[in-house]
Parts: C-alpha cells; structure tokens; sequence
C-alpha cells in the first residue's frame, strides 16, 4: 500500500443541544464517536452511511470548518488542530471539499469564473493574466466552455453548478478531495457524468479522495477501499469487492440487501430494517436495537473496530460467525 | 419571474419611484425650476394668496413660496440621503460583525441596540442639538447617529442566515479571511434589504428634519426648508391657508413616495410573494 496521508485519531465531536437559561434539559449528540480512519496515497475511500449519522461531519472535521471535541487528525504527519494561520493556509491549498447541494454552495452574486478564480487570488497565485488564462484552461477541463466564464449560478443547471464547484476545488492542485455527497442533488443521468468526471480528474491530477455518499451503487463505483458509518461510529471497513461479495457487520448486510436490484430473477437475501436508530447514547454495541443478531454481550460490551482478517475491519462481536 | 417584471407590475411602486424621481428632478434643477429667488424679499407683496405670478402665494416677507419648496425639496433630499447613509454605514458594520461572529460580540451589540431604542428618538435629538449649532450637517449626522438601530437587526439577521450557507463555508475551506467573507460574500448577498431599509430610512429622516426645522431648531432660516416654511404657515393659518397647505403636502407626498417605493423594492424582493 502507497504512503499514509491522512490519519484520524480517535476523534470525536459533540453537539450540545438544548442547554438555555430556561431549558435545563441537556442534550447532546454525539455525531462523531471515536473514529480511526486512515487515508492513503492515491486511493478513494468510500464513506458510506444512512443520513444523520456522522459522515458530513467528519468531512467538516478533516477540512478544519469544525474543531473536535477531542482526538487528532494527522495530515502528512502534522496534527492540523496545531496548525498556526500560515500553515492552514497552505493545509488549506492542500485539501478541498466539493459540496453535496450545488445550489447553495455558489455565491449568487458572483460569475463562473469569479468563483473558480477566487481561490488563486487568495492564495496570490500567478499574475491577473494567468490566473484567467489558468481559469478557462480547468473550465474546459471539467466540461465548461468559455462562453459560460461570465454567466452566474442562476443560468447553470445542477450538473454544470457541480462541474463549477469541482473546478473551484480543483484550481489549487490540492492533494486531497473530499467529496460530500456531490451527486445526490443531482438526476441519475447527470450523476454518472459527473461520477467520471471525477474519476477522470482523478487520474489526470494524481488526487486522493474521500467519497461520502449514501449510496450505495455510487460508492462501489468510486471506491477502493470503503467505509460504513453507524451512529458516529465506523462498523465495517475493507476494499471494496469485499464490502459487496462478503459483508460482516450486520448493518453493512442491511445496506446490501436494500439494494433494488435490476433482474427480476435474482433474489438477494432480503433483510428488512427494522426499528429506528437509537438517539440515546446507552450501554453496548450502538446497532443493538435494530440487530437481528442481538445477543446478551450486545448489551453489555460495545464491540470494537477490529481487524478480522487482513485489511478487514468490523466492530461486531460475531463478526465472521454470523 | 424577475425582479423588475414583479416591480413592474406594482402600481404603488411605480407611483412611488415616479415620486422620488420627480423630487429628484426638482432638486436638480431647482435653480432653473424655480420661478424667484427663493431669499427675494418683496414688502409689497407680504402673504399674497396664490394666483398666475405667485402660484402657492408668498410669505409673510413677500417671498415666493413654490421657489423655496423647490429649493426646500434639495435639503429634504440631501438631509435624507446623508442621514440614512450615517445610519446605513454604522447599521451595518455593527449588524454584520454582530451576526457573523455571533456569541459575546453579538451580545454586546445587540444590548446596545436595545438601549439606544430605549430613548426616545426625537427627544434625544432634542437634547443632543440644544448643545450643538443646529446647522444642517449637524443635523445630518445626528439623525443618522439615532437612527442605525433598525439596519443593525436586518443586517444581523441575515448575516445569521447566510454565514451558514454552503458558499461561505466554501470561501472559508478556500482560505478567505473574515473580512473577505463578510464584505464580498454575505454582504452583496444582504444588500436587497439593506436597499429597502435605506429607502423607507429616508422617509423617516425627511419627516424628522421637517418636525426640526418646524421647531426651529433644525434647517435655519433664510434657508428654506419645508419644515420652516410651515412654521411660518404655523403664524399666519388663520390668514395664509396656502402657507401650512403646500409645504404639508409635500412632506406627506415625498414620504408616502419613499414608502411605496421601499415598499415595493421589498415585495419585488420576497421570493414568498412570487407568483
């Protein structure tokens, strides 16, 4: 495997929800729980869990828009909470994020190329000449063309306000992408363009990503390596072609079997979801009260990542056995 | 359905905008305008009732009273304009540090807020001018200096709402600084309200200086001004209607205008109202 390039340490994130002068009822959300994740050199990981259970918060974590409750993120081996404004600045020239609603994440008020351009001019990159010249070159890279420099968000569609927001992204050379959710806004026939776009891209600028999405057919796309998130916390992580032919943890199986399928003929092992996600923090293994597989130890012990085989990880205490 | 088909098809905006377009106009051309000087004094002609030479009369020196209102309408203007830009200037640097950092700055800002809505704005003018010449750049400025509370709570507000949109987070994952945020990033997308708040701000500030100058303790005489003219009508209503009448009018006129015209940008504005 190539060289480590980001590595999160048992990080956390908090939410307090609810604490006023008048509402003693405290509650917090623990949306990021003591999660270990590495990224290498060169590789997608895949990110893949249902919403509301952490993913976009552990992007917001690794581009340093939230700080941590606790825990250590390591990028080239530098802790980047530690960092001081010069170097997050180049942190920031380094690692990008391409948003899930590509509505929202344009400035209204500022043309195509204004928005792709801003990150240079920040950063004081090129003169005014090349930094337009640089503009239109990654413009027609992403599949704009010249034409549409001057145009603002408004008169864009989905797909081309996304090829908008990969450009912005891409204008640094930044070594590492996180990609949050950057279809699911979209129609079906616009995601699989824009799906290979980034595929594409990745191999023409040598990029890292880490692919978040809830779905699943996305993901097994993209990825090399995937991730499931459960309530804050990862329960199974391998290469891809495992996490499909032989899942361990038996909410990766759940994911799985929702799946629809298109042969009528093929049955997969249909599970049912069950219940809804505990909110509670309790005792135990989070997933308990949806598992079918629940057993005593369920509820005493919480199960940890562990590596089952080689390069498979899961957080099941029958992981392997079920 | 754009901005201006929606303005468009507003009537009471249309009128409004054909108002303040009208004053401006009179403003500008005042000199040519106007059919006297509006400081001539002619003793033969004291309180004469309007007719063909003099059409809203004259007052009680002789001078013509459609003159001074043309020349009034360019101090009601500029007063207008440059209270409401004092206002518009403090309003929103405060709102917009209040709203984008929120937590300790805010609070303090907003209680400052509070207190200073607290007082009683015309008497607190009342009280600030006492001690001061009451010369029109005084007068300006103080209006604008009470009048910066109301911008402050919009520009906070949707400072609050647009500081968590996705682009701002994306200005920030790209390294943009706070000011660059706040002034090329929430800021143009903030200045819809801010218009409409500076357009019915200059109706408030038109109505404050005339409610001065007819006290007598805002634009002074010989320099005309609406709200003097009428303290002159204020003497003489039992004999000179035509005095307190025009000068009324205008005011009232000039006000309504800049209210249908804020009005108006406003409803143009609301996506909500939007067929």
């Amino acid at each position: 495997m190539s060289a480590l390039l980001v590595e999160i340490k048992k990080i956390n994130k908090k939410y307090n929800l609810g604490s006023g002068i008048l509402n003693s009822q405290k509650r917090i959300v623990h949306a990021v729980n003591n999660i270990d994740l590495q990224l290498y050199r060169g590789e997608t990981l895949g990110l893949v869990g249902e919403s509301g259970c952490g993913k976009s918060t552990l992007a917001r974590l690794i581009i340093r828009l939230e700080k941590p409750s606790s825990g250590h993120i390591f990028f080239q081996g530098e802790d980047i909470f530690c960092y001081n404004k010069e170097r997050l600045k180049t942190y920031r020239r380094n690692v990008q994020l391409i948003f899930q609603d590509p509505y929202s994440s344009l400035n209204p008020r500022k043309s195509a190329a204004s928005i792709i351009k801003e990150p240079l001019i920040i950063h004081h990159i090129g003169k005014s000449n090349e930094r337009e010249e640089s503009v239109l070159e990654l413009m027609a890279k992403v599949g704009l063309n010249k034409e549409q420099a001057d145009r603002y968000p408004h008169e864009f569609s989905g797909g081309q306000r996304q090829r908008i927001g990969i450009a912005r992204a891409l204008i640094l050379r930044p070594e590492l992408i996180i990609a949050d959710e950057p279809v699911s806004a979209l129609d079906v026939s616009i995601q699989a363009q824009i799906l290979n776009l980034l595929k594409d891209l990745k191999q023409d600028f040598g990029l890292t990503y880490l692919f978040i999405s809830h779905d699943l057919n996305v993901i097994r796309h993209m990825s090399d390596r995937i991730a499931v998130m459960y309530l804050g916390k990862i329960v199974e992580m391998a290469a891809n072609s495992d996490i499909y032919n032989r899942p361990l943890h038996p909410y990766t199986r759940m994911l799985l079997s929702a799946l629809p399928s298109c042969d009528p003929k093929m049955k997969r092992r249909s599970m049912v979801i069950r219940g809804e996600a505990q909110m509670e923090e309790a005792i135990g293994c989070s997933f308990q009260s949806r598992c079918p597989y629940k057993s005593v130890i369920c509820s005493d012990a919480e199960p940890l990542l562990k590596e089952i085989e080689n390069n498979r990880f899961c957080a099941c205490h029958f992981a392997g056995s079920i | 359905m754009n901005f201006w088909e929606t303005f468009y098809k507003n009537k009471l905006a249309l009128t409004g905008s054909g108002i303040v377009l009208l004053l401006f106009l009179l403003s500008l051309f005042a000199p040519w305008i106007a059919p006297y000087d509006p400081g001539q004094i002619d003793l033969k002609n004291v309180l004469a009732s309007p007719s063909l030479s003099h059409l809203f009369g004259t007052d009680q020196l002789g001078r013509d009273v459609l003159s001074r209102m043309v020349w009034g309408a360019r101090i009601s203007l500029k007063v207008g304009f440059a209270a409401t830009g004092v206002a518009i200037l403090i309003g929103t640097l405060l709102g917009a540090a209040a709203g984008y950092y929120g937590g300790w700055t805010d609070s303090a800002i907003m209680r400052f807020v509070d207190i200073m809505l607290c007082f009683p704005t015309f008497f607190l003018i009342l009280a600030v001018i006492a001690f001061l010449e009451p010369s029109i750049w005084n007068i300006m400025i103080i209006i604008g200096l009470t009048g910066w509370m109301g911008v402050t709570r919009l520009v906070r507000a949707d400072f609050i709402s647009l500081r968590e949109r996705d682009f701002v987070q994306a200005a920030r994952s790209i390294g943009a600084g706070d000011l660059r945020i706040i002034f090329l990033h929430i800021l143009p997308n903030a200045m819809a309200s801010i218009l409409v708040a500076a357009t019915l701000g200059i109706a408030g500030a038109i109505l404050t200086e005339s409610a001065l100058s007819f006290l007598g303790i805002g634009v002074q005489p010989p320099t005309p001004s609406w709200g003097n003219i009428l303290t002159a009508g204020k003497d003489n209503i039992d004999i000179a209607w035509w005095l307190s009448l025009y000068p009324g009018l205008a005011i009232l006129i000039t006000v309504v205008g800049y209210n249908l015209l804020g009005e108006g940008i406003r409803d143009s504005l609301d996506p909500r109202l939007k067929k």
